[in-house]
């Protein structure tokens, strides 16, 4: 089904066509006025470029407008509804953005003397407190920068504690087959090989079958809670307990925190640590793929082996250990990051604690698991949830609903496109036979969520007819540009503009 | 709460449809006993920023202050479009482009970005980007280990001791050896002649910590003999406008930290990884790939590919766990480059090349300063008749913000304790500079 | 006719007197999807029963084909570089992955036969 109405200029609309800027170039052009240079002596040693570089010129107008139309085609939080499972898509407030752009703030230089940046160190120690203070943990490493990297901080923790242990031998680590790709790819940067144990029908981790695989071999254990089938491992507790008195560490994967904040202590569930996605909980916003942080918390035992730098508190004020295997950071095993970590997201995720505050963070892990609760109920009307009861932040359905219609869950998460919504999250956990994972967040109102479903199980209702399955499998049709060929751009990768003639004849 | 649209009414009716008595109820599983904080309640916007205005107040920023601060961060000038592009709600709160469909300004803004990137280091690829410079060094090198077999890896003096130390860190469980030779202030280091097939790769930074700018031509022809890779680091982008490219000289994967380009120091974080290779060497990039293809009406679009790589899908066996890129750092990059275009970004870079000479002229004028390399961009290396780290100190007492003393990466290398180094660039004025010469020579006489 | 033989991971393997042809099944091409990369492996390499032999990549997936008996690599399929595509469309013929000679030809007694491959499929789909 393509669209009738041709334009002679290609636009439709407010559906603009846009070229690259290298299509756009006019040569000598720019956005940017310098004054010339004051003199053309130099010390390049022969070394000055030979050639041009290649960029294309334009205008302050022809940028403005390149990017404009561009981001109009886009689907954002700001325009709509996110149901991404594991993704926490909540609402990005704008004062964390004025917050980060404050003078003083913005524009101070990670090498200032410490003197002058106090304000800076009491920020991040701020942060610091609330996260500790949030999880009951008593040490945080604010340096890792995304979730898959706070999950590197912890795992080298908890390899460098075991080293100063004497236990060379625990070379395994345990993650459930419900895991998050990071989890043993992390895991085996570290230089661990993995191991997968089973769910146990329940959706949850099979706990006979960790605590029997138990051992001296075993360094840690990986858990997300609530995992990524959207259920509380309510025998967390009891895997803590089997597995630090098998002598190995609790490491959990954070990265559904909004389900259970300001509603229980990490130490009640006997972690040893966690990683917290900032840019997930505490609202930072995603920016199309990043930047994010992942600030992972640590218990008194890997406390000592915490990554270089953080923050020392002493007679004078606050000042930064930067050197591991110093006086300040004996044992600590080494750094992660350039400069001082992801300083202009903890200046939003900390406005945002601070304007939510642990009534607020209560009050958002709340709204969160009755609004997915509310989509579990509400869809189970035509859907298949994977798992029966209550269910935390996040609603896991798979494809039986759709057994013998010629619908595959790909082509029914693209038909939600052009009903306005994004897809959920699809094809994981690899658990469950085509999921659908499906989670709210707190910042979306009850229309919305009764607007969603009343959509999907229109959908469902659609793709049970039977009939229908040609439809489906070309959404979506209203988008500004239909289905891509993926194969095509694996196959014969294309990953930049090249000048003529290196262009590729290929259209 | 101003961020939550849920009233009591549609809770109410929502725990009707549940079926259950409250959203306390929803949580019966957690451990019993409902834990405390000792964590203060919501605040309205008003209160939230009076607290965070009173720890801007207490820094002193290069607003109140002239700046020649560097060390991998460098000061520009945004242009003023930039930040009202990337706070448009549709790039800033959209999530990874993994649905193309409704994703093509993100994965458009990517493509042109890993197009510019690859046309500034003159390499053939680029990716969407990784978290900084310091972890881009670090997977580079890992790359480069994968790519021939070799577990040993050079890294020169010249490469940023942050650089240095991701690099040794994220590698250390890989069983691969990480060689670094001392801190090179003078730029005497003989790499070549350690250059044996026992390495895979070489890692050196162009322009230098300590400023010094070098052919690395020799150096790569050495390498690929004996089946080496060159890694470069560059931690200043706006030199690739003045200065040959590592690609020209033979690099085989360039790594570096988009920050300068991308907007205000922000205290050193988020930056924005550059990586880029040659294309037979794809398959073992790390970070996410944005490639062209056409969709079912035949037009040209945009999504992300080789995915296949990545830790989604390869799990235990993905050339690197990185899920994140750095976004939106990226696209403010990307449209900062397109922003200054060819004649700008030259522009840019011969202005902060000729300020940084007139600034390495007046201070090699003062008694007892001396600039130590002969070649630079826009930052360099001076010693000092004092140790550089008071010298900083008190020229910020005195409201200038001198230098980044070497010691504070180096502190146990007393033969560093007396380097400052310094930075000019197009914000550099005259009177900032006399300001500068005029404290120096104040605080030294 | 000749013998063809199966492994648990849906590889095939065709006995050529000392020699043998790999490649893999018509089910594990429909499972992973377009192919868009081979890996074969280079002529001479030593391959141990159980071995990664090499590699193949759809959009969504990545998976490493096992040596299903022991020896050399003679030759890798070079067709499969340029166009990964055949082995979607003709995975038990010019899809082939890549030939090689026989260690132990008594390794193949121990591998699924036709008729056990194909009850064994049953199995996996259920």
């Amino acid at each position: 089904m393509t669209d009738h109405t041709n334009t002679t200029s290609g636009h439709r609309g407010l559906i603009f066509e846009e070229p690259l800027i290298f299509e756009l170039d006019s040569t000598g052009s720019t956005a940017v006025d310098l004054d010339e240079p004051e003199h053309d002596i130099d010390r390049l040693g022969g070394l000055r470029r030979r050639g041009p570089v290649g960029l294309p010129g334009l205008s302050e107008p022809e940028v403005v407008r390149h990017y404009t139309r561009l981001s109009q085609k886009n689907y954002s939080i700001d325009t709509g509804f996110y149901p991404l499972g594991s993704c926490t898509m909540k609402h990005n407030p704008r004062l964390n953005e004025k917050m980060a752009r404050l003078p003083g703030l913005g524009d101070i230089h990670p090498f200032q003397p410490e003197s002058t940046v106090q304000g800076a160190y009491h920020l991040m120690d701020t942060l610091a407190s609330w996260l500790k203070k949030m999880t009951g943990l008593p040490a945080v490493a604010l340096s890792p920068a995304a979730g898959a990297h706070g999950e590197l901080c912890g795992l080298m923790a908890i390899r460098a504690a075991h080293q100063a242990a004497g236990n060379d031998d625990r070379m395994v680590v345990l993650v459930p087959e419900s895991a998050h790709g990071t989890n043993p790819a992390t895991a085996t940067i570290c230089g661990y090989s993995v191991e997968s144990i089973p769910g146990n029908g329940n959706g949850r981790v099979d706990v006979d079958a960790l605590t029997a695989r138990l051992g001296p071999d075993i360094a840690a254990v990986m858990i997300t809670n609530p995992n990524t089938c959207g259920l509380f491992e309510n025998e967390a507790k009891v895997i803590a307990d089997a597995v630090h008195a098998a002598g190995a560490y609790f490491y959990m994967d954070g990265a559904n925190f909004n389900a259970i904040v300001g509603r229980v202590t990490l130490s009640a569930l006997g972690v040893d640590a966690m990683h917290i996605n900032l840019h997930k909980t505490f609202s930072t916003p995603h920016g199309g793929g990043g930047p994010g942080a992942g600030p992972t918390v640590l218990s008194d035992a890997l406390a000592p082996f915490a990554p270089v730098p953080f923050l020392v508190h002493d007679g004078n004020g606050l000042r930064m250990a930067e050197h591991a295997g110093d006086k300040d950071a004996p044992q600590s095993f080494g750094r992660m990051k350039g400069y001082h970590g992801q300083f202009g997201v903890f200046v939003r995720a900390l406005s945002y604690m601070m304007s939510l505050g642990i009534d607020g963070l209560r009050e958002a892990s709340g709204d969160a698991v009755l609004n997915a609760n509310y989509l579990r109920v509400r869809l189970s009307e035509e859907l298949t949830p994977s798992y029966d009861g209550i269910c935390m932040h996040e609603a896991l359905f798979d494809d039986r609903f759709l057994k013998d219609t010629g619908v595959s869950t790909l082509d029914f998460a693209k038909s939600m496109i052009d009903e306005g919504f994004h897809p959920p999250t699809m094809y994981f956990p690899l658990v469950v036979h085509g999921a659908l994972l499906m989670e709210p967040t707190e910042t979306e109102s009850k229309a919305t969520l009764d607007q969603y479903c009343e959509t999907v199980l229109a959908l469902a209702r659609k793709a049970k007819r039977g009939d229908t399955a040609e439809e489906f499998l070309s959404a979506p049709y209203l988008t500004p540009r239909r289905r891509l060929d993926e194969t095509q751009a694996a196959r014969k990768p294309v990953l930049r503009w090249k000048p003529e003639p290196l262009n590729h004849a290929a259209r | 709460m101003r961020y939550h649209p849920l009233t009591d009414a549609d809770r109410g009716a929502m725990l009707a449809a549940i079926g259950v008595e409250s959203v306390d109820a929803l949580f019966a599983e957690l451990p019993a006993g409902e834990p405390t904080f000792d964590l203060p309640n919501q605040q309205s916007e008003i209160n939230v920023e009076r607290a965070l205005n009173a720890f801007a107040k207490e820094n002193l920023s290069c607003a109140d202050a002239p700046s020649f601060l560097g060390a991998g961060n460098y000061r520009h000038h945004t242009p003023a479009s930039l930040d009202h592009l990337i706070q448009r709600g549709e790039f800033l709160t959209a999530y990874t482009p993994y649905q193309p469909e409704i994703s093509q300004g993100t994965l458009q803004t990517i493509f042109e970005f890993q197009s510019q990137v690859a046309l500034m280091m003159d390499m053939e690829v680029a990716n969407a980007s990784m978290y900084d410079g310091a972890t881009a060094c670090a997977e580079a090198a890992a790359m480069a280990c994968r790519i021939t077999r070799r577990s040993r890896v050079m890294m020169s003096g010249s490469v940023h001791p942050h650089y240095r130390d991701v690099t040794q860190t994220q590698l250390k469980h890989l069983g691969l050896g990480i060689a670094c030779l001392s801190p090179d202030p003078i730029g005497i280091e003989d790499l070549i002649g350690r250059v044996d097939d026992s390495l895979a790769c070489v890692v050196v930074q162009n322009p230098g910590f300590f400023g010094h700018l070098s052919d690395l031509t020799p150096l790569s022809k050495a390498c690929h003999a004996v089946g080496v890779l060159l890694v470069v680091c560059v931690t200043e982008p706006v030199s690739l406008g003045l200065v040959i490219p590592p690609g020209a000289m033979g690099a085989d994967i360039v790594v570096g930290e988009g920050q300068s380009l991308a907007g205000p120091a922000s205290f050193g974080g988020p930056g924005v990884g550059l990586f880029a290779t040659q294309e037979k060497f794809i398959r073992q990039m790390p970070g996410r790939l944005c490639g062209e293809t056409v969709d079912a009406d035949d037009r040209r679009g945009f999504v992300l590919t080789l995915s296949t790589r990545e830790q989604h899908i390869r799990r235990e066996k993905a050339t690197s766990n990185i899920c994140t890129n750095s976004g939106l750092i990226a696209l403010a990059f990307t449209i900062h480059m397109t922003l200054l275009g060819e004649a700008g970004f030259t522009r840019l870079a011969e202005v902060n090349h000729a300020n940084a000479v007139t600034l390495a002229n007046k201070l090699d004028a003062i008694k007892g300063v001396k600039v130590i390399p002969q070649t630079f961009f826009n930052e360099f290396s001076i010693t000092l008749p004092q140790r550089a780290a008071a010298v900083a100190e008190t020229l910020a007492q005195k409201g200038v913000l001198g230098g980044v003393p070497v010691s504070r990466f180096y502190p146990r290398y007393e033969e560093l304790e007396n380097i400052l180094l310094v930075t000019a660039t197009e914000l550099t004025t005259e009177g900032d500079m006399n300001l500068l010469v005029e404290s120096l020579t104040e605080l030294l006489s | 006719m000749t013998d063809i033989r199966y492994t648990k991971e849906h590889e095939w393997v065709r006995q050529d007197g000392d020699s043998a042809t790999v490649g893999i099944t018509d089910y594990a091409q429909s499972q992973l999807g377009d192919i868009v990369f081979v890996e074969v492996p280079d002529e001479g390499k030593a391959l141990a029963k159980g071995a990664e032999a090499a590699v193949v990549e759809s959009v969504k997936a990545a998976s490493e084909v096992y040596a299903p008996v022991s020896g050399t690599v003679m030759q890798g399929n070079a067709v499969l570089g340029d166009a990964p595509n055949t082995v979607n469309s003709d995975p038990s013929g010019d899809g082939w992955f890549f030939k090689m000679t026989l260690t132990d030809a008594s390794e193949l007694d121990g591998l699924m036969d036709q008729a056990a491959y194909d009850a064994y499929l049953k199995d996996c789909d259920a």
